[in-house]
């Protein structure tokens, strides 16, 4: 790249950098880092301590965080399991199907809820549920979750669909194969990293949803994000700040995961 | 012809996609074991053809009969026919074995058997040692013939090839053309093979269909193609051709009396369909002798000359103002006729035909 096009010489390119990735990344920091304080205090420092760590699994609030882990855990699988599937069925009718009429719409509905305030939807799914007279509580929870999920689901499985030309299925049809052999022999191992990144960032968005959680949930259930929330309206305790490390362990995790294999199917074809 | 030689009856196909018609009512025969060729330039519809045999395509209208059964309602899992793919369409998670077995496999032979008739189908094409391997990891002309063996492997009635050497550099695809060849005979399948290259149809074929603008042109050996050809579009796009505008004054049996340009009459074979007045004739570029200019000739004028080794390309003009391209052999001939040096140009009746447009 000639020398004065070069991004990294302009003025101020380091200082904006740095500032972005503090704004970024401090409070993550501070707070892995208080995770291992070994006072009670979340501003002094007292000394190094796994003791929080313990506390989560053993201390006084342990079963209620435990339950809570179960119940966003289950959510965040069959949700994300679910969406995955649909996700899947709609990538194949957006792309395998040539033109139709509405198509337009179709990924406009799909893409939607990405757009749409997620306010919204809490209060507009809270409404929905006590208008059809559910009883609102785990499976409610499911539901909104599988909802919100598709189209974060959609995404990475319709781009992987797009790079996957459809002379595959033919050349596999050609040989005899019946539609359905085609997609589960030929198409559907060509989607697998798409799929799995669907599924990685589904679970990921449903683990971590707290608003629309928050409203539709029934009294006394609580996921994670939740329950932390209750927890800390009592005032911030260090335990705390050791369940959210945890929690952003588990999220770098499965991004890392998406990614690699997002990485590895594109290098395949 | 005998009905059961035709392998694929192409029927009055017709192809319309929306308000454009890809397929103008298109009919051939194919021949068992015959190695017939689509030529035409991109757009004419030979593609389009290929996939409605192959079941790619619904037909509009027509019908397409494989040993007499209509198959155009079938679905392409259903018709006995295979297709090399232009981009090859080797699944890349499978191994070559894999990949070659895929077809028996769905037609319900057993893993062995069809492990062990795959091996057989990649000796021919000499791949034996890439059974184990996927498609990424071959060459492109390796690539080219495990899709050839995967084609093959089911014993189609009739193997498609959309342009399948398009994707191999020139010096592989002169090899290839050879071996391809040498396979047709030896499996005895008819081979429907798609090329826009006239010289990859003339050196292949047993029967060459040459299409333009979804309507079919001339079927016939290549050398009728060459030779005789029907009408100005196939003498243009097969070789090289000089296209002179003559006036017909009688066209019988086969053979017309004309006036060249200048008003030298010539007797020549006519295509079909040729009729008297204002008409076209096709004389190749190396049919056309040169000599002084006298009572008998056609006059012309040398504008240029290219030197291509073993030809030398004359550029003339006639009297009339109208360009000719003559080619002589290289004999070592010590002076080629310089730009703007008078030439009488002998055209022999079996070098012209009258076309039929």
């Amino acid at each position: 790249m000639a020398r004065h096009t070069d991004l990294r010489r302009f003025t101020g390119f380091r200082g904006l950098t740095i500032l972005c990735l503090v704004l970024l990344y401090a409070p993550l920091v501070i707070v892995a880092v208080y995770s291992f304080n070994d006072s009670a205090s979340i501003t002094r420092w007292g000394g190094f301590s796994g003791k929080w760590y313990v506390d989560v699994f053993t201390g006084p609030e342990s079963p209620k965080f435990r339950q809570a882990a179960v119940n966003s855990f289950v959510i965040a699988i069959g949700a994300a399991t679910c969406a995955t599937i649909i996700a899947t069925a709609a990538a194949v009718a957006m792309h395998r199907t040539g033109r139709f009429r509405g198509k337009g719409a179709s990924i406009a509905l799909i893409n939607l809820p990405l757009m749409v305030p997620e306010i919204v939807t809490a209060v507009a799914s809270l409404i929905f549920f006590i208008t059809i007279g559910f009883t609102t509580g785990l499976l409610t929870i499911f539901i909104a979750h599988l909802v919100f999920c598709i189209p974060f689901a959609y995404l990475p499985i319709s781009a992987r669909m797009q790079s996957v030309p459809d002379m595959y299925e033919q050349a596999a049809m050609d040989l005899y194969a019946t539609p359905w052999e085609a997609f589960r022999l030929v198409l559907l191992p060509l989607m697998i990293p798409g799929i799995l990144s669907g599924f990685l960032l589904a679970f990921i968005i449903s683990l971590d949803d707290f608003l629309i959680t928050n409203f539709v949930k029934g009294a006394g259930i609580e996921t994670l994000p939740t329950a932390i929330f209750g927890s800390v309206k009592q005032g911030i305790k260090p335990n705390i700040m050791a369940i959210s490390t945890l929690l952003l362990g588990v999220s770098v995790v499965f991004v890392t995961l998406s990614w690699l294999i997002g990485r590895a199917g594109q290098s395949r074809t | 012809m005998d009905q059961h030689s035709v392998a694929v009856d192409v029927d009055r196909v017709v192809k319309r996609y929306g308000t454009v018609t890809a397929l103008h009512g298109v009919s051939m025969d194919i021949r068992q074991g015959e190695f017939f060729t689509l030529l035409g330039p991109s757009g004419c519809g030979k593609t389009t053809l290929l996939r409605c045999i192959a079941g790619f395509e619904d037909v509009s209208e027509g019908a397409i009969r494989l040993k007499g059964e209509d198959i155009a309602p079938l679905p392409p899992h259903k018709r006995p026919v295979n297709t090399v793919f232009q981009q090859y369409a080797l699944f890349p998670h499978m191994t070559v074995l894999e990949n070659v077995s895929f077809g028996l496999r769905r037609r319900g032979w057993s893993d062995r058997d069809a492990s062990g008739r795959s091996r057989e189908v990649l000796e021919m094409v000499r791949l034996s040692d890439f059974a184990k391997r996927r498609p990424g990891q071959l060459s492109g002309g390796q690539q080219q013939r495990v899709a050839l063996a995967r084609a093959l492997a089911p014993g189609p009635e009739v193997l498609l090839l959309d342009e399948p050497l398009s994707a191999l550099d020139l010096k592989l695809r002169q090899a290839v053309r050879v071996e391809l060849k040498q396979i047709q005979r030896e499996t005895g399948i008819a081979f429907v093979f798609v090329t826009h290259d006239q010289e990859e149809a003339l050196t292949m074929s047993d029967r060459i269909a040459v299409m333009s603008e979804g309507r079919v042109q001339q079927i016939g050996s290549p050398r009728a193609i060459y030779e005789a050809p029907q009408n100005r579009f196939v003498a243009d796009f097969i070789g090289e051709t000089n296209l002179l505008d003559v006036t017909v004054t009688s066209v019988s049996a086969g053979m017309a009396e004309l006036e060249l340009p200048g008003g030298l009459p010539l007797r020549c074979p006519a295509a079909e369909g040729a009729v008297q007045g204002a008409g076209h004739v096709s004389v190749r570029p190396e049919r056309i002798a040169i000599g002084a200019p006298g009572a008998g000739t056609l006059p012309a004028t040398v504008a240029d000359h290219v030197y291509l080794g073993t030809d030398i390309q004359l550029h003339a003009k006639l009297d009339d103002g109208a360009p000719i391209l003559v080619r002589m052999q290289n004999a070592g001939q010590d002076s080629v006729p310089e730009a703007g040096s008078r030439l009488g140009l002998t055209i022999e009746a079996g070098a012209a035909r009258l076309l039929a447009d």
